[in-house]
């Protein structure tokens, strides 16, 4: 056995021994008391991956270099960013693991693949890793509203089209050119039409569906880092990519249950034209409510329900909402928050708001613990969310959203709305929850409502 | 091909694993779990370690691919650090 060979084999005990660290780093961080722990150790372990395999580098000035800017940017995003923008942060990390795998196959398509099925997972990483990165990038400047495109555009369609073309070019590229070698370079075509295709991908999917589109990204950096391990036999990429895939794929499927809707409806059909438009017109009054009005409400209410949405998000409302909590409590009143697992852009969006407004994490409730005793809840406060407490839902089977699971509020005694004006939430279903004889609209910015409130209660 | 077969297990097993790990989280740590999850993808800078410097071309890539790999290395674990710091029991 010679020295490399040595070399080798001990790499791959200690890549074992990093794996056991990633999958036991992953278990924990799926727990409230152990995530601490879980992501220090997953951390670990790619430290050691990362230490053991540098023994191999043939410059290591260079890597050394690269890893230092890498670092030295990627902390700087995450100790600076606001909470607020957590959603968009994660997209953009998650499109530079995807640029990484890119390039490892583009490198790999130079090594000159030594046999076929080789040459599919240069393909199959390229594209994936490729998908990965544009469409992260596209996530990004959705979820930053920095790129706002409709729908319904030209520049939707143009790329909508260039995503099925590029899948259609990939699976060429794969058996078709091994084949018959091509007079021209297509692989430089699979990488552009790659780019362009994860940007057709995430271009036509709106913001309610954001949650969905970003844990399934999330899956495709595992899935394209498992492949780049098969490609380049690396055991720990295997490992730690599949956790990866997999928790991104559990994570997509929640938030595709959550909206009772298939992924596949999710990324290609959308709201819009998935079923025929509810056209009940609603009947009935909307009653508006004043903040002095509300507050003589809340005061008397011995069980007050939250129900924050992406308004919250927007309006920054959450340190204002967990002040008035606590004033509530001080006042005897028992306070919960309820959270649709679909609130906000991103899976978890109100739990991270509000944990970093210092709302414990146990007073927040799942719509299956808190509907049944709904009947008991005196004031359902609704905050900037709209299609979650939406009761057609469960009223009206012709409504676009029927069978979605929902916060039921309009079951409790009282509902408070907060909303700017009365447009219909992102699914563009009116909601009856508005017109309910129980329901009192408080409209105007829900910072200065809830600032409201909190002030008569400090009077 | 027998490699790639035994790798292939490898694979098989870990997306196995990974779902039963992870299949009942909480709500709450579905960000922390997310982000967590996507700093671990940057796992792609082991692979961007070992890649081939051949050419100009290979060497700009490994580069390149140990610089964004690196950000998502580091930028995921602290972030997911910093988010949850924030989450508390009462």
């Amino acid at each position: 056995m010679s020295f490399f060979e040595n070399i080798s084999s001990i790499q791959n005990i200690i890549y074992i021994f990093s794996s056991i660290l990633f999958i036991s780093g992953i278990k924990m961080l799926g727990k409230e008391d152990t995530a601490v722990r879980g992501n220090f150790l997953s951390a670990l372990a790619m430290f050691i991956a990362v230490s053991v395999t540098f023994v191999n580098v043939i410059n290591p000035l260079l890597v050394l270099i690269g890893i230092a800017i890498g670092a030295v940017i990627g902390s700087l995003i995450a100790l600076k960013v606001k909470m607020t923008s957590i959603p968009e942060m994660v997209a953009l990390f998650n499109g530079f693991g995807g640029l990484a795998t890119f390039f490892i196959a583009w490198s790999e398509f130079n090594s000159i693949p030594s046999n076929n099925f080789q040459y599919l997972l240069v393909m199959i990483t390229t594209y994936i890793g490729g998908v990965t990165f544009s469409g992260s990038v596209i996530a990004y400047g959705k979820l930053s509203e920095t790129l706002k495109v409709e729908k319904s555009s030209i520049v939707t369609k143009l790329f909508t089209t260039l995503f099925y073309i590029s899948i259609i070019y990939l699976l060429y590229s794969i058996v078709i050119t091994k084949i018959f070698t091509p007079g021209f370079d297509f692989y430089t075509i699979l990488l552009i039409l790659t780019l362009l295709g994860g940007v057709g991908f995430v271009i036509p999917i709106g913001g309610g569906d954001m949650p969905v589109v970003i844990s399934l990204l999330n899956s495709f950096s595992g899935i394209a880092a498992a492949f780049a391990g098969l490609l380049l036999l690396n055991n720990v990429l295997i490992v730690a990519g599949s956790l990866v895939g997999a928790s991104g794929l559990i994570l997509t499927i929640i938030m595709a249950k959550a909206m009772n809707r298939s992924i596949g409806n999710i990324l290609f059909v959308g709201y819009a034209s998935s079923s025929s438009v509810s056209k009940s017109e609603e009947t009935g009054e909307v009653k508006p409510i004043n903040v002095s009005d509300a507050y003589l409400i809340l005061e008397n209410a011995s069980s007050v329900l939250v129900i924050p949405g992406y308004g919250m998000a927007v309006a920054q409302a959450q340190h204002v909402v967990r002040e008035l909590g606590e004033l509530l409590e001080a006042n005897g009143t028992e306070v919960r928050y309820g959270i649709h697992p679909v609130a906000g852009r991103m899976p978890g969006h109100m739990n991270v708001l509000l944990a970093e407004a210092n709302v414990p994490y146990d007073v927040l409730v799942e719509p299956e613990d808190v509907n049944p005793s709904m009947d008991t809840v005196d004031v359902a406060v609704v905050i900037g969310a709209n299609d979650v407490v939406n009761p057609s839902a469960t009223e009206e089977p012709g409504s676009p959203i029927y069978g979605m699971p929902i916060i039921e509020v309009h079951n409790a005694r009282t509902v408070f709305v907060l909303k700017r004006s009365m447009s219909s939430g992102f699914a563009g279903v009116q909601n009856p929850l508005f017109f309910k004889e129980n329901t009192r609209m408080l409209f105007g910015d829900a910072k200065e409502s809830i600032g409201g409130l909190v002030t008569e209660f400090k009077e | 091909m027998e490699i790639y077969i035994l790798l292939g297990f490898v694979l098989i097993l870990s997306i196995y694993l990974g779902l039963e790990l992870i299949s009942k989280v909480p709500s709450t740590l579905h960000t922390p779990l997310m982000s967590g999850a996507n700093a671990i993808s940057g796992i792609a800078l082991v692979g961007a370690l070992v890649l081939g410097s051949d050419t100009q071309l290979q060497q700009a890539l490994a580069f390149l691919a140990v610089m964004f790999a690196s950000i998502n290395v580091f930028g995921g674990y602290l972030v997911t650090n910093r988010m949850l710091k924030m989450f508390k029991k009462k």
